[in-house]
């Protein structure tokens, strides 16, 4: 399992991990940032290009 | 041994090309010379949060991944020549490297204008060293003249705003960042400002600066004097491509690559990612382009690590011609202003929602179509605007 998390912090909301994996990463109605925080290891590779998309540097993955 | 792949500058397009490598197979040496001390970092903060709130070089460094972990980093190293045809670089201590490949990806310098004066309380903004100085200046109070009204200009006049400094703009364009937002927009966001207390001087220049040891004042061409502790020129680029003078290669604005990123007229392996690289886009047919938007690196190094790894490997690129959607974002005092796809190319734009100086979604278009949508607080609603851009696919 890889577990995800974001520095809300840091994160401005801007969206654009949400391309990268679409069901784990997802803009609610008020334009704020919801996640899901544990994804199956088959999904490395989307979830580090979603980490490599974020403008902030906000999402850690661990393994 | 083989040769390592040398990669030339150490900013986020030398890592993302190097993650790619990896990823498509190159198991051979790679080495990155940068001219900073610093390994890859974050550049956008720096006119930003990082500005207003303290900048950590540790903080900005991007995490570097097994994959890369490897790689040799020669920092504080510049690259003052490269011999394509011999596969060499020389660096400024006189050392000559081999390589079996090249990775382009030093980006560009702020532009500077030849204006007389003093020097001292001139500053640019580029790098952590930069801002670091900056912020060190922008001791609250102090008077700021900002030459440019670009991106950088305008963030940074937001941020020296809210750290409590008198700030001038002075452009010779007629509405601030109007290039990629378009005149309305521009006055939109230039509506923004003057709120925060930010006064524009346009279509002006600075003629000279006053002052003695030190800059005091600016100069503008209608005769106006402003008073001056410290001077942000911000007045576009110039692309780091003297290293590559000599080979023969299209320099004309960046490094020309064809639509695999493969360096053109390159007689060895030669990739040019980010900044640097004119590079045309199969979503936007027509002129290559040079894109200073940060998600270019990680799309760029993705299609170049794939090209670069299939060349060394004697075989020519396969898979999709480079066709990533630009984007860029932008933070100006409670203004969030998101883009995709090219709005600066476009012959026409419309305002689809809200007013120019509130919140709103402007389309940007040419001949072809809707080519580019820029939102202001508008995040969610751009979302089927950005599918539309990526549609257009042939
Ligand atoms: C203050 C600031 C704010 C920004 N904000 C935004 C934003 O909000 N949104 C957005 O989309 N984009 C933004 N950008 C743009 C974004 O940061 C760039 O597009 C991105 O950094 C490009 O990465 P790069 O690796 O191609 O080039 P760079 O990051 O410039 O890296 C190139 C490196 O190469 C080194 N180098 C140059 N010549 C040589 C040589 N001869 N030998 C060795 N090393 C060399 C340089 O020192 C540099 O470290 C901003 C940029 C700045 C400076
Ligand atoms: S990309 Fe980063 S800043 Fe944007 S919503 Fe995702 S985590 Fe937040």
């Amino acid at each position: 399992m890889i577990t995800i998390s974001v520095d809300t912090n840091a994160c401005n909301n801007y969206g654009q991990c949400c391309f990268e994996a679409e069901d784990i990463f997802a803009l609610d109605d008020d334009g704020t940032l919801q996640f899901v925080p544990q994804a199956d290891d088959s999904r490395l590779d989307e979830l580090e290009n979603a980490a490599d998309a974020c403008p902030m540097q906000a999402i850690t993955l661990n393994r | 041994m083989s040769d390592p792949i040398i990669v030339v500058g150490a900013g986020l397009s030398a890592l993302r090309t190097a993650e790619s490598l990896r990823k498509n197979g190159y198991a051979g040496s790679i080495r990155v010379f940068g001219e900073e001390p610093h390994r890859p970092y974050n550049r956008p903060p720096l006119s930003k949060q990082a500005l207003s709130e303290g900048i950590e070089a540790e903080a900005l460094a991007f995490p570097l991944r097994a994959s890369v972990a490897d790689v040799e980093w020669e920092l504080e190293a510049e690259v003052v020549a490269c011999d394509l045809a011999a596969a060499t670089v020389t660096t400024s201590d006189g050392r000559t490297h081999s390589m079996s490949g090249l990775v382009a990806a030093s980006g560009i310098r702020p532009r500077r204008l030849p204006i007389p004066g003093p020097q001292t309380g001139r500053v640019l903004l580029r790098t952590i060293d930069d801002a670091l100085h900056l912020r060190e200046e922008l001791a609250s109070g102090r008077r700021l003249v900002i030459l440019g009204s670009g991106f950088i200009g305008c963030e940074v006049a937001a941020t020296a705003r809210a750290l409590g400094c008198e700030v001038d703009v002075v452009s010779l364009d007629s509405e601030p960042m109007i290039r990629p937002l378009g005149s309305d927009l521009g006055a939109g966001m230039r509506a923004h400002h003057e709120e925060h207390g930010v006064r524009f001087h346009l279509g002006r220049t600075i003629t000279e600066f006053t002052g003695d040891a030190r800059v005091t004042g600016a100069l503008l061409d209608d005769g106006t004097h402003l008073e001056a502790d410290l001077v942000l020129e911000a007045v576009g680029s110039v692309a780091n491509t003297e290293w590559l003078e000599g080979n023969g290669l299209d320099l004309s604005n960046g490094v020309l690559t064809d639509e695999y990123l493969s360096i053109v007229d390159s007689p060895i392996p030669a990739v040019a990612v980010g900044d640097i690289a004119r590079h045309p886009n199969a979503l936007f047919p027509g002129e290559p382009m040079r894109i200073e938007h940060w998600n270019m690196p990680t799309e760029m190094g993705k299609r170049a690590g794939a090209t670069l790894a299939s060349m060394i490997a004697g075989e020519s690129p396969t898979g999709k011609p480079f066709d990533a959607l630009p984007s860029f974002w932008s933070d100006q005092y409670d203004v969030n202003l998101q883009s995709f796809g090219v709005p600066g190319s476009a012959s026409s734009y419309e305002l689809a929602e809200g007013t120019y100086d509130g919140d709103c979604i402007v389309e940007y278009h040419d001949a072809t179509g809707l080519i580019g949508v820029i939102g202001v607080n508008r995040t969610t609603e751009l979302m089927p605007y950005r599918k539309a851009l990526l549609a257009r696919e042939p």
